[in-house]
């Protein structure tokens, strides 16, 4: 029976605009709320719905502040089976760590519980993350546990040696083999995520949460500060109201050669 | 099309409508209606849902409160709905899961009777019948209101905004942010708004009303004024999708259930439920921390929601359907933002201290259309129909003007939402904040303190406990009867009559008024002349311009020129407002509020006298100092002013002393009465058993803008020439017969066949018929207790309440319906005549 | 010498429109002090042909990579290869587009080299010895984040539509040197490869069609979107929606526009009642033309279209579809 494991972030969930403090370090997350970035959201609904078809079962992991163990016991409340919080004293908050950091640590502390409890068959990334968006944690994980990965994927099939995943191209879809075990990066509109029921939230609160620390590696890309995108300003140009409207907009469609 | 986006921004409007939620666009209708032009609404935000509460409401509206104001600002609110086809019925249930509930949910029996809203009392096995669902095995029963129902809010502000624009009167403009608010020097030292600044331009106005909700502080700011309100969470939660729910193709196919004992509601909302709470701790925001829309992520009002807050509950609802939340998921949970005042009223009318600015804020989805036609018809007639005492924006004394007080408040009775708030419960928050200068004195005697316009009054002592056997008063079985209630205060009444008491009445409130127009001023506000002799006094009413009182008082005419005017604690700062928004422009009259400056002592009983003439060398007998008359005296060195009246119907004294002398006056009366056994009487007696037995009436109470100066028995034989606000009406009251006559009544047998002990009503009770029908006089009012309190003195258990004159007749048995049960009771005195003392020979001899 | 290495992507030797853009980001790169020239890299045997029209687009020198698991695309073997490049050339910087590809195969070269990668750069600030002051895109492109990047070989993707895909003025009636590299591998670099496609029937795509008719929460039922497929269908178009639409199960994830969906560029995009959150924006953002359908002619999207109509799409969309059958008829 599959082992799943998937790996998610804490970020904030931000409105229209992103509002970021006023030294431009950080985003402004005093009214905002946080979430798990939205491809793992996919992930970890994917990881429930193997465990379900299959059996087996699925771990959430995170490397994040304090904070972060609301993301884990959310997994928990959707129907994953165990959580572990990977911590350190400089994740505070906002604070990220690098992504050759964060691939380090994450791939350390896989070993380790790979090493005490047996392998993950399956191991499950988001594409890339909502905030930072380094498309490669997932990658450089991979490589340093020696397991082939595929990104940008929007169908798993699991089977006993390997799993089959499909990525969406201009045209439809890829289909790659991979054999097990394997690492994948999912993608938004994977599945359909579920939201916890009451009971599944109340058992979350109970749920024990495995905790360990490891210490960063160097990395190389520094965030130093942020800035808005340029809002772009736009003379509209009113056709009209209503069903009136009809002739202008088809002469527009004509104009654009369209029709 | 219901926006203005590409008009021109206008530079001026005789009225500026801040806000487009459904208490702003409701303004804007009802202005219109009532034949204002010229008016320009803006808000922040887009429409239909500008972000405000309005745009998570859950919509539903259970039309009974305790309270008769807001049940008849709610049964409006219904009218107006349903006439915009936007209210949809579907029934609720506050359900109980104790006993204490349970007698609650009788006392809303009470309630909804004196209202005339259908409800009735059910069984645990009745709401499973309508509620397939619940969980009944927890439950004790049920209050069953069939018309509770849910309206579309977004819709009927709409419709109120196209009603307003098919009469040409209003232009709407969605997203303009209003940057300033300019103010002027207006008459009398008070401000006057004169301009909205906002971020598409300057618009002059001759009034702006703030309709703003949850940013109406960060509003009022900008015009250096305060909307007394806090932003405060309210959790929801949407769970679904749920099967039976979802088979009902409706929007709602069950009632909506009210679990009061959780502080929580479940109500369907097509195929999912909604869970509500109350129940969580106080979560508060600044309205300057509020995002903004585009920093939203839902809207500005819809936060994210902090579950752990909310997961007990999770719980209790799970406990109570657990069928269908069992499965279900949770698609929706918000920390919903909502208004909450010091004292859970809204915050209607004109701003105390900016003329022409006005407040529609704090208003719920249930009361919105009516506060809105109060506020229009305010702005309109000067005086709404409903009369507007509670919600009221001027009733807030100074110190209650600040975050700190509308917070520690909030805080305090936000768990109250659906509590079980007894008419007598005291605020436990923003205690000794105001005292008395002699209050270590009357601590040191054991005072209970009620709140009397935020300030600590007795209102009995524990150090007269020992009265009670030598009087043999009697106590209350029910703890409920008993509640907030001590036998001492109908001991310190029989001792007070028996020899001596001193009363501590600080809290009264103190104006004076001088200059050359002050009498000619005074003339124009009041129904009883001003014009009398220095030294002697005035009780009048106040009236509004509908005739109904806006307030009743006691005037001293101390020199030609100067009047000084006492009024209650309760109302304090709304007669300030009445009588300083009406002052001349001239300059001619001089208003001081001395409040502070003055605490008051009455000193009454058969041996007063005994003990005045110890205070002061000067005459105090009953021709040196005659029943109505006003002196200054000295007591040794101290001046104080004696006011020879009484409200507890026996000789004697209210001593006026500035409040630096008041610890000695205090402690010299004390000395004084001690060989007559004085003994330091409580609010207990003053406010209702001493006033009781002499049928005084109490503003707030019989007092409001419903009746009548005739009706209340008030009338005097004669009508000064003078010209006074409401006089025209107050005329025709004379001419009509009146429907109702506000009579004492009492009660014949107090024993509860339910509990099998004595019960004891607290107020608010309906009056009906032997056979338990409401009585509704031709003007369509319904007979209510006004007061409920012990007759010491007389012997019975009293109950003051307006009747129709068939039955306004001495001798007449009715019944007076209390926690769902009737009890007989008999109209003693019709009219205004003392029950006690009729000829008052005891306080005028 | 040192020699900026650009990624040409390419499917089963088809070039795309963003391919070329990794050379324009190459050109930035050199101008702003990184590297004395550009190479060139295209992958797999399949790809030969498209090397010698590389020069146009400022290519020094085009590198041929060549092994027998090179056919079609596979990222781990692609990856190894760009690796054994940087280990082969010691280069000043790898760059490619910040396509889905892209971004995969230089986190593979990246963590096989074990140096840094920074994804989606729209700007290069400054440059010095190991050291680059660089500007890239966070939250799918709603916010900047300026940061450095120490490496001894500066990978990079730049975000795609920003860098110049064209062919250069410079070079003019350039050629370039082509050589060919035969890459070592790894025995497992081929186990991730695309081994079958499924094409989808429709011959118009999301991301293709020159007319998108979008929907938002304004549509308001999976029934609403009857005259947006007319319409789109009318037109040879597609139809797309907002996330609201897909999480109220409205429509298929497959049509979502937006951060967590489809980013397109389509001639003229038709947004019916969508208000416009910056999380659809960045997803239509590059259509050359906007209509904004909607009831409030305050929504975001009505301030940010070329074009607007204030109304009701239920009523307007099917007399846009009528007015087009009449004309046509």
């Amino acid at each position: 029976m599959p082992r799943i494991l998937v790996c998610v972030k804490r970020v904030p969930a931000p409105g229209a605009r992103i509002t970021l403090t006023a030294d431009h370090t950080a985003i402004d997350v005093k009214n905002l709320g946080f979430t798990t970035s939205p491809h793992e959201e996919c992930a970890v609904e994917e990881a429930i719905r193997l465990v379900e078809l299959h059996g087996g079962s699925a771990t959430v992991l995170t490397l994040g502040p304090a904070e972060a163990e609301e993301q884990l016991r959310y997994a928990v409340s959707v129907g994953v089976t165990t959580a572990v919080h990977v911590t350190h004293p400089s994740l505070v908050g906002e604070s990220d760590w690098d992504p050759q950091a964060t691939a380090a640590a994450l791939a350390e502390v896989i070993a380790g519980i790979e090493a005490a409890d047996g392998p993950f068959d399956l191991i499950l990334f988001g594409n890339e993350s909502a905030d930072a968006g380094g498309f490669q944690v997932g990658v450089r994980v991979a490589r340093k546990l020696g397991r082939p990965i595929v990104n940008g994927i929007k169908s798993i099939t699991l089977g006993e040696t390997a799993v089959t995943a499909q990525r969406e191209s201009t045209s439809g879809f890829e289909v790659y083999n991979l054999p097990l075990p394997a690492v994948l990066g999912v993608k938004e509109g994977l599945n359909l995520p579920r939201y916890p029921t009451l009971p599944g939230r109340l058992k979350s609160k109970k749920a024990p949460v495995a905790t360990s620390t490891v210490e960063p590696v160097a990395g190389g890309l520094v965030t130093e500060n942020f800035d808005n995108a340029a809002e772009l300003v736009v003379q509209t140009t009113m056709l009209g109201t209503g069903e009136a409207a009809a002739p202008a907009i088809v002469d527009l469609i004509e104009r654009l050669g369209l029709l | 099309m219901s926006t203005a986006a590409n008009n021109d921004f206008p530079t001026s409007a005789k009225v500026v409508v801040i806000g487009a939620g459904v208490v702003g666009n409701g303004v804007v209708g009802h202005l219109a209606e009532l034949g204002w032009r010229d008016i320009v609404q803006i808000d922040k935000g887009p429409l239909p849902n500008p972000g405000g509460s309005t745009g998570h409401a859950s919509n539903f509206i259970f039309p009974v409160d305790h309270n008769r104001e807001m049940a008849a600002l709610n049964l409006d609110s219904q009218r107006q709905y349903t006439e915009m086809g936007v209210n949809t019925e579907c029934g609720g249930i506050e359900i109980a899961r104790t006993e204490e509930r349970m007698e609650e949910l009788r006392r809303r029996m009470v309630s909804a009777k004196n209202w005339g809203i259908p409800a009735r009392l059910v069984t645990p096995a009745e709401i499973k019948e309508m509620v397939p669902f619940i969980n009944e095995e927890i439950l004790h029963g049920g209050f069953y209101s069939p018309t509770v129902s849910v309206v579309d809010s977004l819709r009927a502000g709409t419709i109120f905004r196209e009603r307003a624009q098919a009469l040409g009167a209003l232009q709407t403009f969605a997203n303009v942010e209003v940057e300033d608010l300019i103010v002027e020097d207006g008459r009398n030292g008070a401000k006057r708004i004169v301009a909205v600044v906002t971020d598409r331009g300057r618009i002059d106005a001759e009034y702006v009303v703030i309709c703003v909700g949850v940013w109406a502080p960060k509003l009022a700011a900008m015009a250096g004024t305060y909307i007394p309100l806090t932003p405060a969470v309210h959790q929801m939660i949407d769970v679904g999708p749920i099967p039976v729910l979802e088979e009902t193709g409706k929007e709602l196919g069950f009632p909506i259930i009210r679990d009061m004992d959780t502080f929580c509601y479940e109500r369907q909302s097509a195929g999912s439920m909604e869970v509500g709470s109350y129940a969580h701790r106080p979560i508060f925001m600044k309205a300057e921390e509020i995002p903004s829309i585009k920093d939203s992520r839902l809207s500005p009002t819809e936060l994210p929601i902090t579950m752990d807050d909310f997961d007990p509950q999770l719980e209790q609802a799970l406990e109570l359907m657990p069928d269908i939340l069992g499965t279900a998921e949770i698609k929706y949970a918000i920390n919903g933002l909502l208004s909450l005042t010091p004292d859970a009223f809204p915050l209607i009318g004109p701003m105390p201290d900016v003329e022409n600015l006005w407040s529609c804020c704090a208003v719920w989805i249930k009361e919105a259309p009516g506060a809105a036609r109060m506020l229009a018809e305010w702005m309109t007639h000067g005086q709404p129909e409903i009369d507007p005492h509670h919600s009221d924006i001027t009733r807030f004394y100074e110190y209650a003007r600040n975050d700190s007080h509308v917070r520690a408040r909030c805080a305090e009775h936000f768990q109250k939402t659906y509590g079980i708030v007894h008419p007598r419960e005291q605020w436990a928050s923003e205690r000794g904040v105001r005292t008395a200068p002699y209050h270590d004195r009357t601590e040191a005697l054991g005072a209970v303190y009620f709140l009397a316009g935020g300030m600590e009054r007795p209102h009995w002592y524990e150090s007269n406990a020992g009265l009670v056997e030598k009087f043999g008063v009697e106590g209350r079985e029910h703890e409920w009867d008993a509640r907030w209630w001590s036998p001492i205060i109908n001991a310190e009444h029989l001792a007070m009559k028996d020899s001596v008491g001193m009363v501590d009445l600080a809290p009264f409130v103190v104006f004076e008024f001088d200059g050359p127009g002050t009498k000619d001023f005074l003339q124009s506000m009041t129904v009883n002349s001003v014009d009398v002799a220095v030294g002697k006094s005035i009780y009048t009413p106040l009236l509004d311009v509908n005739g109904g009182f806006r307030s009743d008082l006691t005037m001293l005419r101390i020199a030609e020129n100067t009047y000084r005017v006492m009024t209650g604690a309760f109302d304090g700062p709304r007669d300030k407002y009445w009588f300083t928004s009406h002052l001349p422009a001239d300059g001619s009259v001089h208003f001081q509020d001395l409040t502070s400056s003055y605490a008051v002592i009455g000193l009454w009983g058969p041996n007063a006298r005994n003990v005045m003439q110890k205070l002061t060398e000067s005459d105090v007998s009953h021709q040196g100092f005659p029943y109505g008359t006003t002196q200054e005296v000295l007591f040794g060195s101290i001046p104080v002013r004696l006011f020879r009246i009484s409200y507890v119907g026996e000789l004697g004294w209210e001593i006026y002393v500035q409040t630096e002398h008041a610890r000695a006056v205090w402690d010299k009366v004390a000395a004084a009465g001690q060989e007559y056994g004085i003994v330091p009487v409580g609010a207990g007696v003053y406010g209702t058993t001493g006033r009781l037995e002499k049928g005084y009436r109490l503003m707030g109470s019989e007092l409001d803008g419903e009746y009548t100066v005739v009706e209340a028995g008030l009338a005097r034989p004669k009508v000064k020439s003078a010209d006074f606000i409401g006089k025209a009406a107050y005329l025709e009251h004379r001419e009509e017969d009146p429907a109702a006559i506000l009579c004492t009544l009492t009660v014949e047998d107090h024993m509860s066949a339910r509990d099998g002990i004595k019960r004891y009503m607290v107020g608010d009770e309906t009056i009906t018929t032997p056979d338990g029908e409401r009585i509704v006089d031709r003007k369509g009012r319904v007979s209510v207790v006004t007061t409920a309190g012990s007759g010491p003195s007389y012997g019975k258990f009293l109950l003051l309440s307006y009747l129709p004159p068939a039955l306004a007749v001495e001798g007449t048995d009715l019944c007076v319906y209390y926690m769902d049960e009737l009890y007989p009771v008999k109209v003693a005195v019709v009219g205004s005549t003392p029950i006690f003392d009729p000829t008052d020979a005891r306080m005028k001899s | 010498m040192s020699e900026i290495l650009a990624l040409f992507e390419h499917d089963r030797g088809e070039a795309a429109e963003t391919s070329y853009q990794s050379l324009g980001f190459a050109r930035a790169l050199l101008a702003a002090g990184v590297g004395t020239s550009i190479t060139a890299v295209v992958i797999g045997a399949e790809a030969d042909g498209l090397a010698a029209d590389l020069a146009a687009y400022g290519a020094n020198s085009v590198v041929r990579v060549h092994h027998r698991d090179l056919t079609d695309y596979a990222p781990e073997a692609w990856g190894e290869a760009v690796a054994e490049l940087i280990a082969a050339r010691a280069p000043a910087a790898v760059v490619a587009t910040g396509t889905d590809r892209g971004n995969e195969v230089l986190a593979y070269a990246s963590a096989i080299a074990d140096v840094a990668f920074a994804a989606n750069v729209t700007e290069i600030r400054s440059a010095a010895e190991a050291h680059l002051e660089l500007t890239r895109v966070r939250w799918g492109g709603s916010l900047l984040e300026q940061s450095k990047l120490i490496a001894s070989v500066f990978v990079l993707s730049g975000t795609a539509h920003v860098f110049d895909g064209d062919p250069t003025p410079e070079a003019v009636g350039a050629t370039a040197a082509l050589e060919t590299y035969d890459a070592v591998l790894s025995e497992t670099a081929a186990r991730t490869r695309v081994t079958d496609r499924v094409t989808l029937s429709s011959g118009i795509t999301l991301t293709t069609a020159a007319v998108v008719v979008s929907g938002g929460r304004g549509v308001g039922s999976a029934d609403g979107f009857a005259p947006l497929v007319d319409l789109a269908g009318l037109l040879g178009g597609a139809v797309g929606c907002s996330r609201v639409v897909t999480n109220n199960g409205w429509r298929p994830h497959s049509d979502q526009v937006g951060q967590t969906g489809k980013r397109i560029a389509p001639e003229l995009y038709i947004a019916c009642g969508i208000s416009g959150a910056i999380q659809h924006w960045v997803g239509m953002m590059a259509s050359k033309h906007v209509l904004a359908i909607n009831t409030d002619g305050e929504a975001n999207m009505v301030g940010k279209a070329e074009y607007a109509v204030i109304g009701d799409l239920h009523k307007i969309l099917p007399a846009v579809s009528a007015e087009i059958r009449r004309r046509r008829s």
